[in-house]
């Protein structure tokens, strides 16, 4: 059985009518499906209003989403009491993109690590201290600087503490919304490290939102592409980064910039209107499906 | 022999003053541009590119100023024009494109007005050439149905749409050196890879200069003829495209190509340590010295000077300074070439 389960995920978000509009409905995550194994890196891929962040963020219900079912070890999140879902979200949880506005700039690293740990009531005072420090060094900080407010850290080292207050609880899964792109170039590197270290030790699973298609292609088990809310194309990113199918994933994969002045070029571009938004999934090849 | 350069920038050097005394944003730069030639300006952030461009356009506010240098374009050196001489440069003959297109444009007039407006401000053309030549460079940018286009408020384009109006903004009045900074970071890579294209062609058929300001090593590898390395303010290893990509000089271009995704799927990446220094807290000698996996004993001393690494090569690393490297027990191992060993089998 996976881990987690998005089956026909529908997000629709309604536009008020205006003095000179219609009331207009947008479909930002339409009839979207995949699922995700335990232990697994699972890329979601997409341009600026794709549906990506939308998708993950129903997932864990941040935003409601319309219709649809997220399974999590086989029970629907979706019909779970908000009482339910609280305590779902300790083993479900989310690294949000940008460090620098994800933090509170009043609080003190110490505070933001340690709580979730209050929220859910977990032990003594003196216990969550020491849980604390422990997180800090998990995520390659220093507890010297505990009491640090975040705008005292470098990005690299906030995106640590939002990765440290992510694990607090212990989590199995998190999702991982654009963990880097927000971060130095030369500090990325680290940050990626550190996924994948604690990932490997920690047995975590993730669901990987990016827009860096190099970088999904480095870490990823597993790629979806999504194109106006929809998945275009799915499958191992071995197979997916070799052979794309799908005319978007391909203009998609020829546009990005290849750091060898002697790389061939040859761009492909898309014409949005040649895309038929009707057409369903078909397995290409073992595991490999495409909306062509 | 190389022609002379459009433009050559000596021993640049803008400072900001602060409570805490002046930070050297841009700290003696040099470089030049070549007609004809992109060259790529590559830097995180923090690193001083962005200055750099501003000083060109001689547009630093305070508490900014340019400190020292010369700026020599087409033989006069624009550092010591007067302001309303510098207007006759600025805008049209050395361009700027801003990061953000957005909040490049003024979102309450027409992109045609805007446009138009750049032509007659230089005196190029009467208000109703203005208006033809506005849709002409519209067209000229692939802007489809661009004599309606032309109508529009800056709101209703795309990202990409008004990344190509100010281009046709800045082609306007035939610029002979167009400088990029971080044209297509805020757009999504199909988009970025089209803006990418129309800058070279552009450029080949109006026979620019570009100087192109990224943090992308894709970008530049793309795109320029030749790359200068910022790092903290100073240019640290400067060269023709292909010999930075092949052989990076400075362990900072190095660390950076070596960090990106790439290889087995998987596999760590070699990441560089530490972070981007504050430029107010600058470490003492070479500003990557505490990152650095190949530091020794003069790196700390003082600011590392530009040693030829080759033709047309220069970076400031004192791995490639002979005599220290043969004064440093540790650096015997540690010339240029087994530096560079060590590091592709790292």
């Amino acid at each position: 059985m996976p881990l987690v389960e998005v089956s026909r995920l529908v997000k629709h978000f309604t536009r008020d009518a205006g003095l000179f509009r219609a009331r207009t409905r947008v479909s930002a995550v339409d009839d979207v499906s995949f699922s995700i194994e335990q232990g697994e890196t699972f890329g979601l891929v997409g341009e600026s209003g794709s549906g990506k962040t939308t998708t993950g963020r129903c997932m864990l219900r941040l935003i409601e989403p319309s219709s649809g079912a997220v399974r999590f070890r086989g029970e629907n999140v979706l019909d779970f009491s908000s009482r339910r879902l609280r305590e779902a979200r300790r083993d479900m949880q989310i690294v949000f993109q940008d460090p620098y506005s994800s933090l509170n700039p009043r609080m003190r690293a110490r505070q933001i690590v340690e709580e979730p740990l209050i929220i859910h009531r977990l032990g003594s005072r003196a216990g969550r201290q020491e849980r604390v420090a422990e997180l800090f060094r998990l995520v390659g900080l220093n507890p010297v600087h505990l009491d640090r407010y975040p705008h005292q850290f470098s990005g690299g080292q906030r995106q640590r503490i939002g990765m440290a207050r992510a694990l607090a609880l212990n989590p199995s899964f998190v999702i991982l919304d654009e963990p880097v792109s927000a971060l130095d170039v030369s500090v990325q590197a680290q940050v990626v490290n550190l996924l994948m270290d604690l990932q490997e030790q920690l047995k975590l699973t993730y669901l990987f939102i990016a827009h860096d298609l190099r970088l999904v292609e480095h870490i990823c088990s597993r790629v979806a592409v999504m194109f106006l809310g929809k998945i275009v194309e799915i499958g191992r990113t071995s197979s997916l980064f070799v052979s794309p199918q799908h005319p978007y994933t391909r203009a998609l994969l020829s546009a990005i910039p290849v750091p060898d002045p002697d790389a061939p070029r040859q761009r492909i571009v898309l014409d949005p209107a040649s895309v038929d938004r009707h057409v369903v999934l078909r397995e290409i090849a073992a595991g490999h499906w495409a909306a062509i | 022999m190389s022609p002379d350069p459009l433009l050559s920038v000596s021993h640049l050097t803008t400072v900001f003053d602060t409570p805490d005394g002046s930070v050297r944003a841009v700290d003696d730069v040099s470089f030049e541009i070549r007609a004809g030639e992109t060259v790529g300006l590559v830097g995180e952030s923090g690193s001083g590119k962005s200055v750099t461009a501003l000083s060109i356009m001689r547009l630093v506010q305070p508490p900014g100023r340019i400190a020292g240098g010369s700026l020599s374009f087409k033989g006069r050196d624009l550092l010591t024009l007067d302001e309303r001489t510098m207007r006759t440069v600025r805008g049209a003959d050395i361009t700027l494109i801003f990061q953000e297109p957005m909040t490049a444009l003024n979102p309450v007039f027409r992109v045609g007005d805007q446009i138009a407006e750049t032509l007659r401000v230089h005196g190029r053309a009467s208000r109703r050439e203005a208006r033809t030549a506005a849709v002409d460079l519209l067209r000229a940018v692939r802007i489809p149905d661009a004599a309606s286009r032309v109508n529009d408020y800056p709101h209703q384009l795309s990202g990409g749409m008004r990344q190509r109006v100010l281009i046709a903004m800045s082609l306007a009045c035939q610029p002979s050196l167009v400088i990029a900074d971080e044209p297509t970071t805020a757009l999504d890579v199909t988009i970025q890879a089209e803006i990418l294209d129309l800058l070279r062609e552009m450029k080949s058929a109006l026979h620019l200069s570009l100087l192109l300001i990224t943090h992308d090593l894709g970008v530049i590898a793309e795109t320029a003829d030749r790359v200068a390395v910022m790092y903290a303010g100073r240019i640290v290893e400067t060269g023709p495209v292909r010999a930075i990509f092949r052989e990076p000089a400075h362990p900072y271009t190095r660390g950076l190509l070596a960090s990106m995704p790439g290889g087995r799927p998987g596999r760590r990446l070699l990441a560089i340590d530490g972070s981007v220094p504050l430029l107010g807290a600058l470490p003492p000698g070479c500003a990557f010295n505490p990152r650095c996996p190949d530091r020794f004993e003069p790196c700390t001393a003082a600011p590392p000077p530009d040693y030829v690494v080759g033709p047309e090569r220069a970076a400031k690393c004192y791995l490639h300074d002979r005599q220290s490297a043969v004064r440093s027990p540790q650096s015997a191992i540690r010339n240029p070439q087994s530096a560079m060993g060590t590091d592709a089998t790292r």
